[in-house]
């Protein structure tokens, strides 16, 4: 009895090792461009947060009228803006604010596409039809301009008001990509089976489905997060996105659209928009090892 | 055919209808209205009141939409208050500008995507092709904003090669050559640093396009013919590659609407984002909707653009 036991879990471990997210792992290993990228954002998410942990906020948005750009020195290690404020406090700062937005608006898109999909093409037929029309409404409207004009009249506008606008106006895309595949698979056979046996419809989606999605729906997110912080940084960048007295990395490189700015003082928008390269850069990478690792055809490892 | 081409602008009124109501509910939650402007404060609040009844503004708000859009469709957007000056003015003078910047990005984007495609498509996994592949690469995570930024303090401010602002050099008339180079050489290098982004997604897929279609039977059959190997690739590969290009190129369009707003805020180019982005610093709301508006409905057609020109090229498509 005892040894059956054992070999059941033998079993078990052995097709376990096949799992969708070992491929993933294991495509990221392999492939040395996303490991590199992968460490690399391990290692400035950690950084920006321990240290921005260790610096006060308050002391870095302070402003100094006598150290007015400054170029960078010893004791300002990337100089100072028009205010006399750090830089390099700020380019902390602006990171961590703009990596923790870009997290927030991933993990909060996903959650409704997520669900959306599953529902709409779970359901089909009418429901489908019905809530497919909300997707379309909402992917005609020009996502741009219906951000800054929200951001421009909603009453107390703080970070999580921005997080619920650029949300609102992006989880189709994920949306859509879960319907597609929902659509296909509540026709398999372990769906059907299931509920045959009568299975809770909830529990079929959301317990049965979505697992075989998972895989998926990681790709999806991480190709989501580059394009989430080059949204943010932009929007920021034009002066719709975070706050003046919360620094993020598109607000450092506003600071680049005077003129002077631009041309003599490299030392306050140069780091910001290396850092943005970078950080979408090496998002990127991971995704798309991730996205082959989805795709038998294309995998390295 | 028709019959698609039919139904699908059928479907596109009620999109455009249903962007308007959006945009009007939009202005209705803006602080103000048409009044606000335009009337001096120390005014009699009783005088206020009365021309706010004869302007409707105090009808509901389905009899206030009824009377904005019939007023749209005739071409009167109302009256901003900053410039003193019918919306419809003001948009029509900016409107040229984008329309020139959007065209010259057009234009160069296929200049560059065309040749870049060819080659990497031809000559696959070659120096030449890797390298063209590490520009998409690079290219596709590269935000536009920051890259403009970067040729705009390269060749505008260290090279001094382009001027950094403004359409157009002050003190020249219109209509001489010197206006009309003066132009030109204002819009060059914003037209160069969005193409340049933009351009990535259609060097890819007509690499990847071109690449597919050299395996197909019919390319074997050409070169069994005797064709050469230039009218192979010049005929025969380049026109089944292109139809799926043109497909995109209503996308295009959808993707230059987002990246005016950024290229004109940074070379300072008087167009419609920028006429957006200082008419909501300045709580000029009816400029606002009237380009928002515009916006959407300028990305509608867009897309329709591209479904139209995807039934043309794929007759799969039509019979849904």
């Amino acid at each position: 009895m005892n040894e059956l036991k054992l070999d059941v879990k033998k079993e078990k471990k052995a097709h376990r090792s096949q799992s969708g997210l070992n491929i993933l792992w294991r495509e990221i290993v392999r492939d040395k461009l996303a490991l590199v990228s992968l460490i690399f954002l391990a290692v400035i998410t950690t950084t920006v947060f321990v240290v921005s942990g260790l610096l006060d906020l308050n002391e870095i948005v302070r402003v100094d009228l006598f150290a007015i750009y400054e170029p960078p020195s010893e004791n300002f290690w990337l100089g100072t803006d028009y205010g006399g404020r750090d830089i390099f406090g700020q380019l902390i700062i602006g990171t961590r604010n703009s990596l923790a937005i870009g997290f927030a608006v991933t993990l909060m898109t996903g959650i409704i596409g997520v669900s959306f999909g599953l529902i709409t093409g779970y359901f089909g037929g009418q429901t489908d039809n019905m809530l497919m029309r909300i997707v379309d409404f909402f992917q005609i409207l020009p996502f741009l301009m219906v951000v800054i004009v929200f951001v421009a009249i909603v009453p107390n506008y703080g970070i999580v008001e921005f997080s619920l606008i650029m949300t609102g106006f992006l989880w189709m895309g994920i949306a859509r990509i879960i319907r597609s595949k929902t659509l296909q698979e509540r026709e398999l056979d372990y769906a059907q089976a299931s509920q045959t046996l009568g299975t809770p419809r909830w529990k079929i989606m959301f317990g049965q489905i979505l697992p075989n999605l998972s895989s998926l729906i990681i790709v999806t997110m991480t190709l989501n997060l580059a394009a989430n912080i080059g949204l943010e940084s932009g929007l920021s960048f034009l002066g719709f996105g975070f706050p003046e007295r919360m620094p993020s990395l598109g607000t450092l490189l506003s600071y680049a659209t005077n003129p002077q700015t631009l041309e003599n003082r490299w030392w306050i928008w140069m780091p910001a928009a290396i850092l943005i390269f970078l950080l979408m850069l090496s998002v990127r990478n991971v995704g798309e090892a991730l996205k082959r690792a989805t795709d038998a055809r294309q995998r390295r490892g | 055919m028709w019959k698609f081409i039919v139904r699908r602008i059928i479907i596109t009124l009620p999109q455009i209808l249903l962007l308007s109501l959006f945009v009007f509910l939009l202005a209705q939650l803006m602080p103000g209205d048409a009044l606000t402007g335009l009337v001096d404060p120390n005014l009699d609040p009783a005088q206020i009141a009365l021309q706010r009844e004869r302007l409707g503004l105090n009808n509901p708000w389905y009899v206030q939409y009824y009377d904005w859009i019939t007023s749209a469709l005739q071409g009167d957007l109302g009256q901003s208050f900053r410039y003193k000056m019918d919306v419809t003015d003001i948009i029509a003078q900016r409107l040229v500008n984008t329309f020139w910047l959007s065209l010259l990005t057009l234009i160069f984007t296929y200049m560059i995507a065309i040749p870049l495609g060819i080659t990497s498509g031809r000559f696959n996994d070659t120096f030449r092709d890797q390298m063209i592949v590490g520009y998409t690469y690079v290219g596709f995570a590269t935000p536009l904003f920051i890259f403009a930024l970067l040729l705009l303090w390269l060749l505008g401010f260290n090279f001094g090669w382009f001027p950094t602002g403004g359409s157009v050099q002050p003190g020249l008339t219109p209509g001489t050559l010197d206006y009309v180079l003066s132009k030109l050489h204002h819009l060059i290098l914003p037209a160069l640093s969005m193409a340049l982004i933009t351009t990535v997604s259609t060097v890819q897929y007509l690499r990847s396009e071109i690449i597919d279609t050299k395996q197909k039977e019919f390319i074997l059959t050409a070169r069994a013919k005797g064709a050469s190997e230039s009218r192979v690739y010049n005929r025969h590969i380049f026109r089944n590659s292109l139809l799926p290009i043109a497909a995109l190129f209503g996308f295009e369009i959808t993707g230059l609407i987002g990246g005016t707003v950024f290229i004109e805020r940074i070379y300072s180019y008087p167009g419609m984002g920028l006429l957006l982005l200082e008419s909501i610093s300045q709580r000029d709301y009816s400029v606002v909707v009237a380009v928002v508006l515009l916006f959407g409905i300028a990305s509608i057609i867009g897309a329709l653009l591209s479904d139209i020109i995807l039934s043309l090229v794929d007759p799969r498509i039509r019979i849904k």
